[in-house]
């Protein structure tokens, strides 16, 4: 048992509550200034190197994304937008680049969906890990996601996704991505000091003609610990489809939210009437016809 | 297996039973989670510059084992140098992928020769390879330097052989390099030092 299993939040499927007392702990964040990316993919690579995962070479889709899509081997990719952008009447095109990968809701969908115990946790600092142990690959984490993030491995049929490094984070390192990004679009810090980095950030933008820059820290999740500085941050879908006001799916909410302890309260009313039927009727003797008749 | 109508039945309700407590909370299995091991923690830590451009970024290798004796070292991952003032901790994507680079099947790890019209690329040692290079630099030399041009102007030159140096050297090898290479009036001279 690690020290961090005391440093949960929320584990997926189970009911037992996780230590709470250790409230104080920092919420960390990654910021990523879509401004400042090029696309140079620097964070996938470091990121399958960290990992210790290898995606297979695959083919050109006419596109510079690649791989094509988020994989099991591949938690983090660059998504490349060619979008024209109307000024009055002239048209600009930009070409606009997102680092896809897990956004670590401070509600997770994922969490929520698992009916896997612990396969599913929340750390105190913001991180939602999977632990692939106990992962039984039934992919409701997928529905679950807001984000469209995780992906079911084909060869061991569990899910994989961004862990934000945890394994790095945990001994007060910044993550692989963080770390390698040469231009600087990849921040890491305190949940807070990242979000004034990116005030900051938004100000210079609109300085130099972005007026719509903004924060992508969608409240429909609880915030995120990865969040965005936008240079359209109106229009979010621009960027390869990043939802605008994304939340954990209905049907999810009910059934995990909403029926679960109803269904929960059915259960423990059913063994509390056998419970008392028992000590007040007593066993019921199936087999005491038969023996009578034997008998007689 | 064998088993009869109430037999069936007291399974099932024992399997619902069963479940249903742990849907409550009484869970059989503490349901637990850790984060996985850092992988770094007691590698031997060796410093380098990346061999790629002549951005010349430092980098850290990581390797198995802490030097003891019996240990055979080898690199498991690489990282960049956050004391290096070039590249102060960041990577590109060639630099963050230099793990490939190390272990690469193809990767030159000694002085090979192919003569002329062969196919077959031989091993040799490095004595071979040097006194070939000199030999080979030396009968150019001395066949095509050029001392004094037509018009009697002096120039000294050696236009037929070119050297290319590498990208991540320092000041001084540099500087070596250049007295070495114009030394011998050589004049096509390139580096990769021109990002």
């Amino acid at each position: 048992m690690g020290l961090q299993t005391l440093d949960l939040k929320q584990r997926s499927a189970t009911t037992t509550p996780s230590p709470q007392a250790k409230s104080n702990v920092t919420e960390v964040a990654k910021l990523i200034d879509v401004s400042k990316c090029i696309g140079c993919k620097a964070c996938q690579v470091a990121c399958s190197e960290w990992n210790d995962l290898k995606e297979e070479i695959g083919f050109n889709h006419g596109t510079y994304d690649n791989p094509r899509d988020l994989t099991e081997n591949s938690w983090t990719v660059m998504r490349f937008s060619e979008v024209e952008m109307k000024e009055g009447e002239e048209a600009r095109l930009e070409w606009l680049i997102r680092k896809d990968g897990c956004m670590h809701c401070a509600d997770p969908g994922c969490l929520k969906a698992c009916p896997a115990p612990g396969a599913i946790v929340q750390y105190a600092n913001g991180i939602v890990d999977f632990n692939q142990e106990s992962c039984i690959g039934c992919g409701n984490c997928i529905t679950g996601c807001p984000f469209n993030v995780p992906r079911i491995s084909q060869k061991d049929s569990k899910a994989y996704k961004c862990s934000l490094c945890s394994d790095r984070v945990s001994v007060g390192l910044e993550p692989a991505c963080v770390k390698t990004c040469p231009t600087g679009a990849i921040s890491f810090g305190s949940k807070e000091d990242m979000t004034d980095l990116a005030e900051e950030r938004v100000v210079d933008l609109v300085e130099r003609g972005y007026k719509t820059a903004g924060l992508y820290d969608p409240k429909g999740v609880g915030g995120t610990h990865v969040m965005y500085v936008l240079k359209h941050a109106d229009q979010p879908m621009l960027y390869a489809g990043l939802p605008a006001d994304p939340s954990v799916a209905f049907s999810v909410e009910l059934w995990k939210g909403g029926l679960k302890p109803l269904a929960l309260l059915g259960m423990g009313a059913a063994m509390l009437g056998g419970l008392l039927h028992y000590l007040k009727v007593g066993p019921n003797d199936a087999d005491a016809e038969e023996k009578e008749k034997e008998a007689s | 297996m064998d088993m009869n109508r109430r037999q069936f039945f007291k399974v099932c309700s024992a399997g619902i039973g069963g479940s249903s407590i742990a849907a409550l909370g009484f869970s059989v299995k503490p349901a637990l989670a850790e984060a996985r091991n850092f992988k770094l923690a007691r590698t031997t830590e060796t410093r380098n510059t990346c061999p790629y451009c002549s951005v010349g970024c430092g980098i850290i290798m990581y390797s198995l084992g802490d030097k003891s004796k019996n240990v055979k070292a080898e690199i498991i991952h690489i990282e960049g140098d956050p004391d290096h003032p070039v590249n102060r901790g960041t990577l590109c994507p060639k630099g963050a992928g230099l793990m490939g680079f190390i272990h690469s099947e193809n990767r030159l790890k000694h002085p090979e020769y192919r003569a002329p019209g062969s196919k077959e690329w031989k091993r040799i040692s490095w004595d071979e390879a040097f006194g070939k290079i000199a030999k080979l630099m030396k009968d150019d030399r001395d066949k095509n330097f050029v001392a004094k041009t037509d018009d009697g102007l002096t120039v000294n030159r050696w236009l037929t052989t070119g050297f290319l140096a590498a990208s991540a050297s320092s000041n001084e090898s540099g500087y070596i390099t250049h007295k070495v290479v114009r030394s011998m009036g050589m004049l096509v001279f390139d580096n990769q030092a021109r990002v």
